[in-house]
């Protein structure tokens, strides 16, 4: 236990500070209330759906939480099961294979729900597009908020991307003219 | 033919690794294939090819290896009559790949009793077979639900948990079937195939030279593995050798990728044994490598670093000071966290005696890679046929015979230590010469092969050619193909909440084998 006190210690706190939101990144015109929005970005519950990739994309999910980018310090988490889900967090290309499967995880996702696009592929397909086994983007299988392109995003543009997604929304004042 | 003939008999095919490439009829084939199985020889790889184009029905291949090197074989079969004899009864890891070459190209293993589909689910038709060259691979079939024959267990209170594709955590997607009793497990049955989103047909719209694009996309976490076969597929059937600095780069590279991937286990592997401690502190050490990566070489994975010909980046002196900088800090760091995890009693309560695969079954099985060498499979590539810079570095294989989680564990600790002490040396003589040696013309309808050891195992890159440097078709062949199988018989009566802490011990690719 005194090692592990000692490694803690010694380690310090890496945490950096976390990018600002980026309005190039979305899709889809934010259709969220400004205060739903509120909430959703102070204790986001994530559920990430590999619906394809080459598993690139996911190495980088995995570093949002390791202690540089410590995305749970910012109250956004992942979680075990869509239904527990605000956002959803899909890498691609979509395969066939996936289709119904994100189709049905979208589904099981409450609303109001987000849903974030990752990587090239995510984005248009990338270099497998579509094809007799490959669906290509995201967007072609289940509605995208938000878009974050590389190969792969890095932790950052990720985590801008997310950032994004529960910024913006539509004031309450528009509804009420 | 007697086995030790074949290096006489057959050509060796040009390249770094010791190749040889022979073409078989049915009896020579299977006669062969016996003998490198009761010889302690392995199955590599098995995959199907087109050959109507060349006037020559479709062809079966295999790539076997003996302490010799690696035997390749080709078995022409007729157009009207696409069938060879099957191998799984040799070579149980021949199961899935030979379901996967009925699928795919519609050749059929006679004497197989399992003729479950493999890669197709319901995106296509049985009768259709996308590898087949009047396939058009833009066609676009309704996709409907699947339904697959999986194995049932019945008897008192024998109930069953299936699992995915959607798993709980940041993974890839696969289903998992298991029969339990209680808590403890009678069977696991694998469900692959979700992720196949046609990497192989894609290959063979491409040309040599973007053929490395997606090469270093099969399984993005080995994309320095897969791209260094690849070019090494491209250089042996253009006659091309890379010069020994962009050699000498190359080891850097896969190393580095070897790193951060044992890295990001071992945090993993504590985290799973809700040592979340272990997850932090591993996984600051990764990110340091892979900070690293992106400073050195501008990418943090290291993707498309590995070119056909040498490498698409250098590395200077202060390069080399920054790596062994950071190696310092890695290494005071890993012996840190080692002690710890040796002294964890939680930890290793967890670890030990877990998902254990005993050497005779990891032999019997084909255990390849690290977790065969947590179970006494002493196979390393870069340690039996070492190709530079590898030939004159000595690579201490690691090597355990308890073949539990806490096996694959201490293996990854030493390949870790083993890669950093690799690269020092590489960088303390940094040859010279030119990053890219210019690739000529690949003539038509030869055959290359790549044959690397990446961090999960040996990764093949099979490469027929075509007219005008096109890829007529090409294997890529993950060590998971292997592995898979054998994770099912890793789990047996174990409980289910160690699953995933075993499944993590091997972590294997679902898109590698996908495709």
């Amino acid at each position: 236990m005194y090692q592990i006190i000692k490694q803690i210690l010694n380690t310090g706190i890496k945490t950096e500070a976390p990018p600002q939101p980026d309005e190039a990144l979305r899709v889809e015109a934010q259709n969220l209330q400004e205060e739903i929005l509120r909430h959703l970005g102070s204790a986001l519950a994530i559920r990430h759906v590999d619906a394809g990739s080459c598993n690139g994309c996911e190495l980088e999910i995995h570093a949002l939480n390791n202690a540089y980018y410590n995305i749970e310090g910012l109250g956004i988490h992942f979680v075990a099961s869509p239904r527990h889900a605000d956002m959803l967090l899909v890498t691609g290309p979509v395969s066939r294979h996936m289709e119904i499967a994100l189709k049905r995880t979208y589904d099981a996702t409450p609303d109001p729900k987000l849903v974030v696009a990752v990587g090239d592929c995510g984005c248009d397909g990338g270099i497998f597009g579509e094809s007799y086994a490959s669906c290509g983007k995201i967007s072609n299988v289940i509605p995208v908020d938000i878009a974050v392109p590389g190969c792969p995003p890095t932790p950052i543009a990720l985590l801008q991307g997310i950032l994004t997604a529960v910024t913006g929304g539509v004031k309450k004042e528009k509804d009420s003219k | 033919m007697r086995l030790d003939e074949f290096p006489t008999k057959f050509p060796k095919l040009p390249g770094a690794m010791p190749i040889w490439h022979g073409t078989v009829d049915a009896e020579e084939f299977r006669n062969l294939c016996e003998q490198v199985a009761r010889g302690g020889g392995k199955l590599v790889a098995l995959w199907g090819s087109d050959e109507l184009a060349h006037d020559a029905g479709y062809a079966l291949h295999v790539s076997l290896v003996t302490a010799l090197g690696m035997l390749c074989l080709t078995l022409p079969l007729s157009a009207e009559r696409p069938s060879y004899p099957r191998i799984s009864d040799l070579f149980p890891c021949a199961n899935r790949m030979q379901r996967t070459a009925a699928d795919m190209l519609g050749l059929h293993a006679s004497g197989s009793n399992d003729r479950r589909k493999w890669l197709r689910h319901k995106s296509w038709p049985n009768t259709v077979h996308p590898l087949r060259k009047n396939f058009d691979g833009s066609t676009v079939f309704p996709t409907e639900t699947d339904g697959y024959q999986f194995v049932t267990v019945t008897g008192d209170g024998v109930h069953e948990i299936p699992v995915g594709p959607v798993h709980a955590g940041t993974i890839e997607p696969g289903h998992f079937r298991f029969s339990i009793i209680g808590e403890r497990v009678l069977r696991l049955e694998e469900r692959l195939g979700y992720k196949h989103k046609g990497i192989e047909k894609l290959f063979e719209r491409m040309n040599l030279e973007q053929g490395a694009k997606l090469a270093g996309r099969v399984s993005g976490d080995s994309t320095v593995a897969y791209a260094w076969a690849y070019a090494q597929a491209v250089e042996s059937v253009t006659g091309t050798t890379p010069s020994p600095r962009a050699l000498a780069l190359r080891a850097v590279l896969l190393e580095l990728e070897r790193i951060h991937n044992h890295l990001g286990d071992l945090g993993y592997l504590g985290n799973d044994v809700a040592l979340a401690f272990g997850f932090a502190q591993f996984w600051i050490l990764k990110e340091d490598v892979l900070r690293l990566n992106g400073e050195l070489f501008g990418h943090r994975y290291l993707m498309d670093k590995v070119v056909p010909g040498g490498v698409a980046s250098d590395l200077d002196d202060k390069g080399c000071e920054r790596i062994r900088l950071v190696f310092r800090h890695l290494e005071h760091g890993i012996k840190i966290l080692k002690d710890i995890y040796d002294e964890h009693a939680g930890a290793q309560d967890r670890f030990l005696t877990t998902g254990k695969v005993s050497p005779d079954l990891a032999a019997q099985l084909g255990l390849t890679g690290l977790p065969g060498r947590a179970s006494g499979q002493a196979w390393d590539l870069r340690a039996q046929f070492p190709c530079a810079p590898y030939d004159s570095l000595d690579v201490r294989m690691a090597t355990h015979r308890n073949g539990d989680v806490a096996a694959r564990v201490t293996v990854r600790f030493e390949e870790v230590l083993e890669s950093m002490r690799l690269i020092r040396l590489i960088i303390d003589q940094l040859p010279a010469g030119e990053l890219r040696t210019t690739v000529g013309d690949a003539p038509e309808n030869a055959l290359g092969l790549g044959w690397v050891e990446g961090w999960r195992g040996e990764i093949l890159i099979a490469l027929h050619t075509g007219k005008n440097n096109a890829i007529h078709r090409l294997h890529p062949h993950d060590p998971s193909w292997q592995n898979w199988p054998v994770l099912e018989h890793a789990i047996i009566g174990n409980i289910v909440p160690d699953f995933p802490l075993i499944n993590k011990s091997f972590n294997l690719s679902y898109t590698g084998v996908d495709l």
